[in-house]
């Protein structure tokens, strides 16, 4: 009686542990990079390459057409949601900070999971943004993840 | 004692004579100074910021706080603004003219928002981003039941892009209507890096185009309605020219042909093509979206990118050449021909068009915000086009960087020839009045 309890008790604890660990399959819980000079300079580059001709070169974007970087909820908050931006582009029309917008983003998942970090690092860290950069690690697992579902 | 008496005839008649002098100089004066007043309203000190040609002022008539889109006077000096969006669940703000020129608001209907409003025999007709309405007038001019419009379209394609639906009348009962395609260039990944055309571009079957309707028709949709004419991005500022009755309008050519086809164009290349098109159509044109552009620098129809082109391999000739074509991106919301009395001869059937600024220019200077004059002659095109009205922006940096203060959008003429603009930024309404002097 007591070892089939005790099998019990080691089978839900072991059971209640695997379960934490597979529930939310969160984003890997990486060191947020570095802002580094470099980082900047790279992420400017492919900023000006990529962004620039919507969002324009100081990030306001244009009115009803192509929202604002500049201190927006989708830029400064959730990194998952804000990552899937640049490899799925945006077509929803959803609002962002109470705006909407009509142009459609195209997808950028042909950008490697590299320039990925480093632009959004760059993005998060200019036109009056002060955020934690975003880590190729990070970029690297919602790919997977996308890929997975 | 004859001295005498002939100096004192000479005083009096002198006397005499100062009356009736002084009432003719009074009289001459409080004409000339009352014909001041009763030959226009005075335009503001500053001209409400505006630069204008020599002779030509500006005033304020009413900001409205609002998006203010397209726009109708009426010889009774009713004012009828088209909004973007409603503000307090209506969309067609109403406006009363004092002698001074301004406008006071007196109310609004119409709970949808949208960019088309156009008067024509008794009607005011007015356009969500679906649905075609009109109101029945009074012989003042006023909408008789603002709550209950006719529904004269219905159905129309509205996707999150173009999706406005700017009309226009003719004179013989029919009802021209924007359909702009949710698209840029109708690639597989809209606006996508090497992204193909779809072959045969579908879109255009209930988009791209000009659809003609009947005036009086309720609840037409595409069935009842005829393609008038097709290949046409988004038009925004359309009129029907009186002169040789033809249908006119302003396309917004496409963008982002160096953010899609970096291999071919440049930044700068990307920045001055394609041009902004003036067309005069005949039913049945095809002025050839998404399959070409027009290269406004080269003066020929280019095949497009995303559909095989190479920058230089020319298009079908099928397709329509422009009247006229004026630089990239300049986005005209507003095409009005001038057929007033007020201004200059030379204005008289020539055409103003309100060019709303760029965006898709960067990182090149944007370039725009102001209103230009087309010489016509004879139904044509003739001439060189001319900036009108400037600095909408507030200042040329402002210009530059897209960050005006006003966009004109909306044109409309007055019953005494003033021009009428509207900014669809902050929902300023100016007049633009000239002065013989």
């Amino acid at each position: 009686m007591k070892s089939t309890l005790m099998i019990l008790l080691i089978l839900t604890v072991g059971g209640a542990k695997l379960l934490a660990q597979t529930k939310g399959k969160k984003v890997v819980a990486a060191k947020p990079q570095a802002v580094t000079g470099a980082v900047m300079a790279n992420g400017k580059k492919i900023y000006n390459q990529y962004c620039l001709a919507c969002h324009m070169a100081d990030g306001a974007g244009v009115p009803n057409m192509n929202p604002p970087l500049t201190k927006t909820s989708y830029v400064l908050g959730d990194k998952t949601r804000l990552i899937n931006v640049i490899l799925n582009g945006l077509a929803t029309g959803e609002e962002i900070d109470g705006e909407t917008y009509t142009n459609v983003m195209p997808a950028h998942n042909f950008l490697s999971d590299q320039e990925v970090a480093d632009v959004l690092s760059f993005v998060r860290n200019s036109f009056g943004n002060k955020a934690a950069g975003i880590s190729v690690a990070e970029v690297k697992a919602i790919r997977i993840k996308n890929t997975k579902k | 004692m004859v001295c005498n008496r002939f100096t004192t005839v000479k005083k009096i008649m002198k006397k005499i004579l100062y009356i009736p002098a002084l009432l003719v100089v009074l009289a001459f004066f409080s004409l000339y100074a009352f014909k001041n007043i009763t030959s226009g309203p005075k335009p503001d000190a500053d001209n409400v910021g505006l630069k204008l040609p020599e002779g030509f002022g500006a005033l304020k008539v009413a900001d409205i706080g609002a998006k203010a889109r397209h726009i109708v006077v009426t010889p009774q000096g009713i004012i009828y603004v088209k909004l973007a969006r409603v503000k307090e669940e209506k969309g067609i703000i109403v406006l009363k003219e004092n002698s001074d020129g301004r406008a006071q608001i007196t109310g609004g209907f119409g709970n949808y928002g949208g960019t088309g409003i156009y008067l024509k025999d008794g009607y005011l007709y007015a356009s969500s981003n679906k649905e075609v309405y009109r109101y029945k007038l009074n012989d003042k001019n006023e909408v008789i039941d603002p709550n209950n419009p006719e529904m004269i379209v219905k159905g129309l394609k509205m996707g999150r892009q173009h999706e406005t639906k700017s009309l226009v009348l003719d004179n013989d009962g029919n009802l021209y209507v924007n359909i702009g395609v949710p698209s840029n260039s109708c690639q597989e990944q809209d606006r996508g890096l090497r992204s193909a055309g779809i072959p045969g571009c579908p879109l255009l079957d209930s988009a791209a185009g000009i659809w003609q309707f009947k005036k009086d028709k309720l609840n037409q949709s595409y069935s009842e309605g005829i393609r008038y004419a097709t290949g046409l991005r988004n038009v925004v500022g359309l009129d029907w020219n009186q002169q040789n009755n033809q249908l006119f309008v302003m396309q917004h050519g496409r963008d982002n042909l160096n953010s899609s086809w970096p291999e071919i164009y440049n930044t700068k290349e990307s920045a001055e093509l394609p041009a902004e098109c003036l067309y005069a159509l005949k039913k049945g044109d095809n002025a050839g979206w998404p399959f070409m552009y027009y290269d406004g620098i080269q003066h020929k129809k280019i095949v497009a990118p995303e559909y095989g082109g190479d920058k230089k391999k020319e298009a079908d000739a099928k397709y329509i050449d422009p009247a006229v074509a004026y630089p990239a991106h300049m986005a005209p919301n507003g095409l009005l021909f001038y057929t007033g009395n007020m201004f200059p001869e030379k204005y008289k059937n020539g055409a103003f068009i309100a060019f709303h600024g760029s965006w898709n220019r960067a990182p090149e200077p944007q370039k725009g915000f102001f209103v230009v004059f087309q010489p016509f002659k004879d139904g044509k095109p003739s001439g060189d086009w001319e900036v009108f009205a400037d600095n909408f922006a507030g200042s040329a940096e402002k210009a530059a960087m897209n960050k005006a203060d006003h966009r004109p959008c909306g044109l409309a003429q007055g019953a005494d020839g003033s021009l009428y603009v509207t900014d669809d930024a902050k929902g300023t309404i100016y007049r633009i009045v000239y002065n013989k002097k």
